[in-house]
């Protein structure tokens, strides 16, 4: 399965790509990783980059990874359709001061607007 | 992070303890916890698993403590609604360390058979006037846009919605 992680630095980002490369070593799945455009990370793209690239060569992985521009989900979503992956992963949202689950931003309009299946992690 | 908050004072509203009668003629006390802890796991162990919401209450038993633990650590603040002996509600404020030092965090759970009863409006004034009296400032929280009830009585108690860009809604209160 050609599987596109899409990441922008957020906490919950950073552990999907753990979770998402573990997984693509098990199922064999090729996994690309698309660097989005985060305006609430703190991290910059480059360092955000530069963690993927290091998490898929440590995996033994031979994904791109790329830096995509512009309003995060759309690019994703574009990007996912326009090369014919199978599947879309992302970070699953944060956890607010109570416990609750909060989705970002980008998630919820990838869930809306993707026509390939999307998987969230938690 | 920084939230808008309305520039109009909520409320005041009187800190617990108070006592009156539901709309179903129970008798229910309003009262700060002081550490029942049994009392208020036992309302959650009961608690319909269609009124979670974003994940919490936890499912199972031992979540369910793990997460109580957390929010009647230090810092935050607990009232429950007592119909005899049994906890049937139980409202919440835990800092929002990300949102400056007088900012907090609320929600409120009550059990299904006590429901539209007027309980979750008077446990609200009573957390309200608790959190005020101990020097909370900003209020915020979030709530499912399809959950009427709670966003009408959230607006009733003077929180106004701060972000309608999401999937939930986030509604926040000033409180002095």
């Amino acid at each position: 399965m050609d599987v596109l992680l899409g990441i922008g630095g957020s906490d919950d980002s950073l552990w999907a790509l753990e979770c998402a490369v573990e997984r693509a070593q098990v199922a064999g799945d090729s996994l690309s990783v698309a660097v989005l455009d985060n305006p609430d990370s703190d991290r910059s793209r480059e360092a955000v980059a530069e963690r993927a690239r290091t998490a898929l060569a440590d995996a033994g992985l031979g994904g791109d990874v790329r830096t995509l521009d512009g309003h995060p989900g759309s690019a994703l979503v574009d990007l996912a359709e326009a090369e014919g992956f199978d599947r879309i992963v992302l970070g699953g949202g944060e956890t607010s001061p109570l416990g609750k689950v909060q989705l970002g931003s980008i998630a919820e309009f990838v869930l809306l607007n993707a026509t390939v299946s999307v998987t969230l992690i938690r | 992070m920084s939230r808008v908050y309305p520039d109009e004072v909520a409320g005041p509203y009187d800190a617990p303890p108070r006592s009156f009668t539901d709309r179903e003629d129970r008798k229910t006390e309003i009262r700060r916890y002081d550490g029942e802890f049994e009392a208020l796991a036992a309302m959650y162990d009961d608690f319909d698993p269609e009124d979670r919401a974003q994940g919490i209450p936890p499912a199972d038993e031992e979540r369910i403590r793990e997460w109580l633990e957390t929010i009647t650590a230090d810092g935050g603040i607990n009232v429950l609604a007592w119909h005899g002996e049994r906890v049937v509600g139980h409202a919440t404020l835990v800092p929002d360390t990300d949102d400056g030092p007088t900012a907090y965090e609320l929600a409120i759970f009550v059990l299904h058979d006590y429901q539209q009863a007027g309980i979750g409006g008077e446990l609200i004034r009573g957390l309200l006037g608790a959190g005020r009296a101990a020097g909370v400032e900003h209020v915020w929280l979030t709530v499912e846009r399809w959950n009427q009830p709670a966003v009408s009585l959230y607006e009733t108690v003077g929180f106004e919605p701060s972000d309608t860009g999401s999937f939930e809604l986030e509604m926040s209160a000033r409180l002095r």
